[in-house]
C-alpha cells in the first residue's frame, strides 16, 4: 500500500512529519518498508545522444558507443541493443543509478575488457513498456542533451507492508485511524455529501440467488450527461504514486476512492449496458474480454456481473471492454458491491487475474461502506465531469456477522506481561471503531465492520498491544533449566556422524531435497519415482531416493572445472514415498579422483575401493558400532561397480544393513559424463543404526592387566579362490577367542606359481595369553589347532 | 699394601690412550681380563691377613667402580661420536611437502543449527524434528491458515499431489503441532530444520533452513518471549550490547505477532550486527495462537506460551559475512571449504561458540 502525508492528511490532523509518521507505522505494526522520493533515483535518467556507435572488440552482439550526456562531457557506453546507432537520442543511466525494473544499482564495469560508464536504457528497464530488446529511441533535439528523462513528480511516498489480515489499512483512511489511535494525530470526520439526486436510476439490478453466492450487496448510482476528460493534475498526481497509469477521470476517480477507503468501485458506460445488471454465476464456455484485454473463458459458478447479451465483467477481481468507459461516454453507472472474499479468491486463482480489487475483496471489505463509496464516487464524478446523479439503488443484503467479543482485563496481563487499566482499554478499542459495553467488571466489544480480523479476545489483546507499544513488554530473562536432554539418541547420532564423515576429509555440501529423475533413477530401487506437481525446473523433478544423485550432479560440475580430486558427503534426508514420514536419515559420501596426485613422497594412486570401505568402518565404529560386530560382504547394489563394491551389515551379510560402499558402477560414470575415471563412494543408513542399551562404560568388560608377552606368527595357505579373507580370518579366530588377540591378512596372492582357481593367503596370528608366558610348546599347539581348523573347513593346504 | 694411588694412574693412562672400539676391547681385557690388572688384585685377597683384608678389599672396589665407569663413559662417548658422524650425511629438505593427507568441512549451515542448538540448550530447550513431507492440514490448517485465506499466498508451496494435499512443508511450524500432539505439555521445544518454497531467484532459494522454537507452559508470557529472543540474538552473534527491535505483525498460528529486527551498521563493507541505525528483520514470533493450541489438543485456557521462527541460512549469512544464498546449495568445493568449518569446532557453551 502506497500513500504520501499529504494524502494521509486529507484524513488526519496531524502536526508530525513524514518521517515520524514512517516510524509510528512500523511500531503500530504497518509496516513502511521504504519511503520513496520520486525525483530521486529518476532524476538520474538523462536524455542522451549516440554520437559513435561501433562494434565492440572483443564482443560480436555488443556496441561500444560514444555518448554525449550533456556540459561537454562524452562517455563511453558498452550496449547489446541493436537499434543503438550514430545520431540517436536515448535515455542514459549514469553509474549509480538503479533500474527501475531489476533494482540494480549501477556500477562502472568492465564488460569484456572494456569499461562502460553507465547505460542506456530499454523501455522495460525504466518500466514503461515489455520491449526488451531495443534502447528507447527518443525524438529530442540537441538542446534537450543533458535534460532529466523523468518530469519530475513531487512528493515523497511510503510504501506500506499491510499484512493479509488488515484490509482496512488497504485504504488510506485506515492507516490514519491507526495512526490516530496510537496518538499521533486526530482522525478527520467525513464531510457531510448534499447532492441532489432526484430521479431513479434507469438501470435495474437483481442478484440472482446461488448455492456459492459471490454478491452480497450490490449499489450503484446512475450518473447522466457526463463529459469525461483526463484528470486534473492533482488527482493525476496521485494516481501515478500509487504506480498506476491515470486513464481517465471516471476511471481514476474510482481508483482514488478504491485507495481512499478500501472501497473498490466500478464504472460502467451505462449505454452500454443491455438494458439490466444482473449479477449471477457463469456457465462453462461463457466467456468475455477483461479490461486486461485478455479474453477470459469461464467456468461454472464464477460471480459474474452481466446484462441480458452475457458476462459484461467477474465481479470484485475486473470489469470488460464491452462496457468500459471511454472519454466519449456520455452516462455512467458506478457499482460499489460487496463481493464475499472465498469465491473472489477461487475465481482469480483458477483464471490467473490479480487486480486491486480482487487483492482488496478476498481480504474482506467492510460491507458497510457501499453507501459511503457510491457517494464519494459520485461527488469526484460530478465534480470532474458534471452531470446528474439518480437516486441509490441498494440491492441485497448480507447478514451482520460481527459478535460481541467477552474481554477480561487480567486476560491481557497473564498473555502480554504487563497490566492495562479498563480506562486505557476503552479508550483505544473505541479510537479503533470497537463499541464498548460495561456489564459490572466485564466489558463487551463489538468490533466495526471494517475489521473483519476482530474475532475473539486475543485479537483484541493483539490490538491493545500494539498501539500501546511492544516496547512496553517486559523483558523476562530466560530459566536455564532442563525439562529434558537437549538431544535424542538419532539426533546425537547425526551429528556425531556428520563430524566423523568430516574429520575423514569429506567436505560438507548441502544439497537440494529434489534432483533431477533421469539421475536419480540410477541410485534408486523406488518403484515409483516422487514427482512433484509443480517443479521449480525440470531438471529438479523429484524428491531425491539416494543422495547420490545431487552429490554426482554437484561432482561433475565441480571436476569439469578441473577440480577432479574430491571428498564430498551429506548427509540428510531421502525420500521413499510422498507421504509425511516416507523418508530416512542417510550420509552419502563420495570420493573422485587420486589419493595423491603429483606428489614427490609417494607414488600416485588411485583412490580404492579400500580407502572407501576405511571410512565406511571407521565412521561406523566411531559413532558405536562395535567393528568385531560388522559383517563384510559382497553384497551390492546396482549403482556400484559389481565386483569392487560391498555391505556392511550388523551380525551377518543378512543383518540390518548399515552402509554400502564401492566403486560406483563405470556406465553411470560414463553416462553423466562425469570425467573422471574413478568414482567411488558410501551411503550410511542411520536409521538402522542400533541404539546401545547400555553406555560405553557399563558395555566394557574390566580391563586386565597383563605382564606376559604377546606372540606372534605367521601362516601361509593355497586355498580354492571362493573363499573369502574374512571366511578365514573368522576360522581361525574361533580357535580361541580368548587367547587369538588379531589376525592379520598381510599377503594375498593369485597368478603363475599357484594352481588355477586357487589363491594364496598369508596372515599373522597375534597371540595375547592373560595368564601365563607362553611356551614354545604352547605356540606349536595352538599353530597345529589353527592349521587344521583351517585345512578341515576349507580344504587349503600350508604354502611351503 | 699396594700402592693405590700408582695403580689407578696407571690405569687411567691406559685408559686415556684407547680412541677406537678396537683399543677400548683390549685395554678392558687388561684390566677385567682374566688376568687383567684388577682381576689379579682380586685374587689376591684371600691371601691377605684379617687386619688388612677390609681396607684393601675397600679400595680396590672403589678403584674397580671408578675404572668401570670410565670405560664406560668412553663407550658412549664412541656411540655418540658415531651418531654424530652419521648425522652428518643425514641432512634431508624439511621444505619439501609430506605425504597426502585430506582436511573435511562442515557446512555453514549445519554449523549454524549446532551453535544455535548449544544456545538455547542452556536455557531448557529440547531438539524435535518432523518431516519434510507434509500435509495440507499440519502445514496450514492446524496452524490457524484455513484453505482460500490469503496468507497461504505468502507460502509458495510445492506439492506432490494434485489434490494439493501433501507437500513439501513450508516452515518448520508444522513440528509445533506434531510435538504438542504427540505430549504433554509443558513444551520448549526447538525444530531446525529443511523448509521449501516455490520461488528461485537472487535472494530466494527453493529450499532453506529454519528453526522453530515453541515454549507452552501454564504462565509462559510475551516478556518470557522477548527475553528468550534477546538472550539468543546477543549469544548467537556474541556481541555484548545488541539492539533488538519487536515490531507488531501477523502470522496466522501467533497473536498477538511480532518481527524481530537487529540494529546494524555497514563498516569497511562489512556488516557490524548490534550497532548502528539501520534495522534488519531477523525472525518472526509471537504468541501462539488459541486455534493452534486447540488444534494440537493443548487447553488455551490453561497453557499459553510463544513461538517463533527463524531463518538459519540468513542468520549464517549474517554472522560469517556470506552474500549469496543460493551459492549454499550448489556445492562449489571452493566456497565449502572456503566458507566450512573444520570437524573439530564443535560449537558449545564453555568452549565458546565460534573461534
Amino acid at each position: 500500500m502506497i500513500t504520501s502525508l499529504s494524502w494521509l492528511k486529507n484524513h488526519l490532523s496531524t502536526k508530525a512529519n513524514l518521517n515520524q509518521v514512517a516510524e509510528r507505522l512500523t511500531e503500530i505494526g504497518l509496516e513502511v518498508e521504504n519511503i520513496k522520493s520520486s525525483n530521486d533515483n529518476l532524476d538520474n535518467f538523462i536524455i542522451c545522444k549516440i554520437i559513435k556507435s561501433q562494434k565492440h572488440p572483443n564482443a560480436d552482439k555488443l556496441k561500444l558507443c560514444e555518448v554525449d550526456i550533456g556540459s561537454g562531457n562524452l562517455v563511453k557506453v558498452v550496449c547489446g541493443a541493436q537499434n543503438a546507432r550514430d545520431g540517436l537520442f536515448a535515455v542514459y543511466a549514469p553509474p549509480g543509478a538503479v533500474i527501475p525494473k531489476t533494482n540494480m544499482k549501477l556500477k562502472i564495469a568492465k564488460i569484456r575488457g572494456i569499461e562502460s560508464h553507465g547505460m542506456l536504457c530499454s523501455g522495460y528497464e525504466l518500466q514503461e513498456s515489455s520491449d526488451k530488446e531495443g534502447i528507447i529511441e527518443l525524438n529530442k533535439k540537441e538542446k534537450n542533451i543533458g535534460d532529466k528523462y523523468f518530469k519530475n513528480t513531487g512528493e515523497k511516498t511510503m510504501d506500506i507492508s499491510i499484512t493479509p489480515n488488515r484490509p482496512d489499512c488497504l485504504g488510506v483512511r485506515g492507516i490514519a485511524r491507526d495512526l490516530s489511535s496510537s496518538g499521533l494525530g486526530q482522525l478527520k470526520k467525513q464531510p457531510p455529501i448534499k447532492i441532489n439526486q432526484k430521479f431513479k436510476s434507469p438501470i435495474k439490478v437483481s442478484i440472482k440467488k446461488e448455492k456459492v453466492q459471490g454478491c452480497g450487496i450490490f449499489g450503484s448510482v446512475y450518473i447522466k450527461n457526463v463529459q469525461n476528460k483526463e484528470s486534473p493534475d492533482w488527482l493525476k498526481k496521485r494516481i501515478i504514486s500509487l504506480g498506476l497509469k491515470p486513464i481517465s477521470a471516471i476511471v481514476d476517480a474510482t481508483n482514488y476512492v478504491m485507495f481512499d477507503l478500501n472501497r473498490p468501485l466500478h464504472a460502467y458506460d451505462a449505454d452500454k449496458i443491455n438494458q439490466e445488471i444482473i449479477v449471477r454465476n457463469s456457465k462453462k464456455g461463457e466467456s468475455f474480454e477483461a479490461l486486461d484485454n485478455k479474453k477470459y473463458s469461464l467456468q461454472d459458478n464464477m460471480c459474474t456481473i452481466s446484462d441480458k447479451s452475457g458476462v459484461l465483467g467477474l465481479g470484485g477481481i475486473i470489469g470488460g471492454t464491452r462496457s468500459g468507459t471511454e472519454f466519449s461516454t456520455k452516462n455512467v453507472l458506478l457499482e460499489s458491491a460487496y463481493f464475499f472474499p472465498t469465491p473472489i479468491r477461487k475465481t482469480s486463482k483458477t483464471l490467473n487475474i490479480d487486480t486491486d480489487a480482487k487483492y482488496r475483496f478476498e481480504r474482506g471489505i467492510d460491507p458497510d461502506s457501499i453507501k459511503l463509496g457510491l457517494e464519494l464516487g459520485m461527488c469526484m464524478i460530478l465534480d470532474l465531469c458534471g452531470g446528474e446523479a439518480s437516486k441509490f439503488s441498494i440491492v441485497g443484503k448480507i447478514k451482520d456477522e460481527r459478535k460481541l467479543i467477552d474481554l477480561e482485563t487480567e486476560k491481557f496481563s497473564k498473555v502480554i506481561g504487563f497490566s492495562i487499566t479498563s480506562v486505557e482499554i476503552k479508550k483505544i478499542l473505541s479510537s479503533l471503531g470497537c463499541f464498548i459495553k460495561m456489564s459490572g467488571k466485564k466489558m463487551k466489544v463489538l468490533p466495526p465492520t471494517w475489521r473483519p480480523d476482530l474475532k475473539e479476545d486475543i485479537d483484541l489483546i493483539e490490538e491493545l498491544t500494539r498501539i500501546k507499544g511492544y516496547d512496553k513488554v517486559p523483558l523476562i530473562n530466560p530459566e536455564k533449566e532442563n525439562i529434558k536432554d537437549t538431544l535424542n539418541y538419532k539426533q546425537k547420532l547425526f551429528h556425531f556422524a556428520q563430524r566423523s564423515v568430516a574429520s575423514k576429509g569429506y567436505t560438507e555440501a548441502v544439497t537440494w531435497s529434489f534432483t533431477d529423475s533421469k539421475t536419480d533413477t540410477l541410485f534408486s530401487e523406488l518403484k515409483r519415482e516422487i514427482k512433484l506437481s509443480n517443479p521449480i525446473s525440470s531438471d529438479l523433478d523429484v524428491l531425491r531416493s539416494s543422495l547420490y544423485s545431487n552429490l554426482i550432479i554437484s561432482a561433475k560440475k565441480n571436476i569439469h572445472r578441473n577440480f577432479e580430486d574430491l571428498m564430498m558427503f551429506e548427509i540428510g534426508p531421502v525420500f521413499k514415498g510422498n507421504k509425511p514420514g516416507e523418508q530416512s536419515t542417510m550420509i552419502g559420501a563420495i570420493k573422485t579422483g587420486k589419493y595423491s596426485r603429483k606428489n614427490w613422497i609417494e607414488k600416485e594412486r588411485n583412490f580404492d575401493v579400500f580407502d572407501i570401505k576405511n571410512d565406511a568402518l571407521r565412521t561406523l565404529n566411531e559413532i558405536g558400532v562395535d567393528i568385531s560386530k560388522i559383517s563384510v560382504s559382497n553384497k551390492t547394489k546396482k549403482w556400484y561397480h559389481p565386483g569392487r563394491s560391498g555391505l556392511l551389515a550388523l551380525g551377518s551379510p543378512n543383518g540390518p544393513e548399515l552402509a554400502y560402499f564401492g566403486e560406483i558402477h563405470p556406465h553411470i560414470i560414463k553416462k553423466l559424463d562425469l570425467r573422471t575415471d574413478n568414482v567411488l563412494g558410501f551411503e550410511i543408513f542411520l536409521d538402522n543404526i542400533p541404539e546401545s542399551r547400555k553406555k560405553i562404560r557399563e558395555a566394557k568388560p574390566q580391563f586386565v592387566v597383563s605382564d606376559y608377552q604377546k606372540v606372534a606368527r605367521d601362516f601361509a595357505f593355497v586355498i580354492d579362490e571362493k573363499y573369502t579373507s574374512s571366511e578365514i580370518t573368522k576360522i581361525v579366530k574361533k580357535v580361541d577367542s580368548v587367547l587369538i588377540k588379531d589376525v592379520k591378512v598381510f599377503d594375498v596372492y593369485q597368478g603363475e606359481k599357484i594352481a588355477a582357481g586357487k589363491k594364496s593367503i598369508a596372515f599373522n596370528v597375534i597371540l595375547e595369553p592373560k595368564d601365563k608366558t607362553l611356551s614354545e610348546k604352547d605356540i606349536d599347539q595352538i599353530s597345529k589347532k589353527i592349521i587344521l581348523a583351517v585345512q578341515e573347513s576349507t580344504g587349503a593346504t600350508l604354502r611351503s | 699394601m699396594e700402592n693405590f694411588n700408582q695403580i689407578e694412574s696407571d690405569i687411567l693412562n691406559k685408559i686415556k690412550n684407547v680412541n677406537d672400539r678396537n683399543s677400548y676391547e683390549k685395554t678392558k681385557t687388561e684390566i677385567f681380563g682374566k688376568k687383567g690388572i684388577i682381576t689379579e688384585l682380586f685374587k689376591k685377597i684371600g691371601s691377605l691377613d684379617q687386619n688388612e683384608r677390609k681396607e684393601y678389599a675397600s679400595k680396590l672396589n672403589s678403584l674397580k667402580t671408578k675404572v668401570t665407569e670410565i670405560l664406560e663413559a668412553k663407550l658412549v662417548d664412541f656411540d655418540q661420536s658415531e651418531i654424530d658422524k652419521k648425522l652428518k650425511n643425514e641432512k634431508i629438505d624439511v621444505t619439501l611437502p609430506g605425504r597426502a593427507y585430506f582436511s573435511g568441512k562442515i557446512h555453514p549451515v549445519s554449523q549454524v543449527i549446532d551453535e544455535v542448538t548449544s544456545i538455547f540448550s542452556e536455557i531448557g530447550f529440547s531438539v524435535e524434528e518432523g518431516p519434510d513431507v507434509e500435509n495440507e492440514y499440519y502445514n496450514f490448517s492446524a496452524l490457524n491458515t484455513p484453505e482460500n485465506h490469503p496468507a497461504r499466498d505468502m507460502h509458495d508451496t510445492f506439492y506432490l499431489d494434485r489434490s494439493k494435499d501433501l507437500l513439501l512443508r513450508t516452515h518448520t511450524s508444522p513440528v509445533q503441532i506434531r510435538t504438542m500432539l504427540k505430549g504433554k505439555p509443558p513444551f520448549k521445544i526447538i525444530a531446525p530444520g529443511r523448509t521449501y518454497r516455490h520461488d528461485s531467484d537472487q535472494t530466494h532459494s527453493p529450499m532453506f533452513h529454519q528453526l522453530e522454537g515453541l515454549h507452552i507452559d501454564k504462565n509462559i508470557n510475551m516478556g518470557h518471549l522477548k527475553g528468550c529472543l534477546y538472550y539468543f540474538v546477543k549469544k548467537f552473534f556474541e556481541v555484548e550490547k545488541v539492539k533488538i527491535r519487536f515490531r507488531p505483525s501477523h502470522f496466522p498460528f501467533t497473536e498477538p505477532s511480532a518481527e524481530v529486527d537487529i540494529g546494524y551498521k555497514i563498516q569497511d563493507g562489512k556488516i557490524r550486527i548490534g550497532e548502528g541505525d539501520k534495522w534488519l528483520e531477523i525472525l518472526g514470533c509471537g504468541m501462539v495462537h488459541p486455534n493452534v493450541l486447540k488444534n494440537a489438543k493443548v487447553n488455551p485456557k490453561q497453557y499459553q506460551g510463544y513461538a517463533f521462527g527463524v531463518g538459519i541460512d540468513r542468520l549464517a549469512m549474517l554472522k560469517y559475512g556470506i552474500n549469496d544464498l543460493r551459492a549454499f546449495f550448489e556445492s562449489d568445493i571452493r566456497w565449502l571449504e572456503f566458507y566450512g568449518f573444520d570437524p573439530l569446532d564443535v560449537p558449545t557453551n564453555y568452549r565458546g561458540l565460534s573461534r
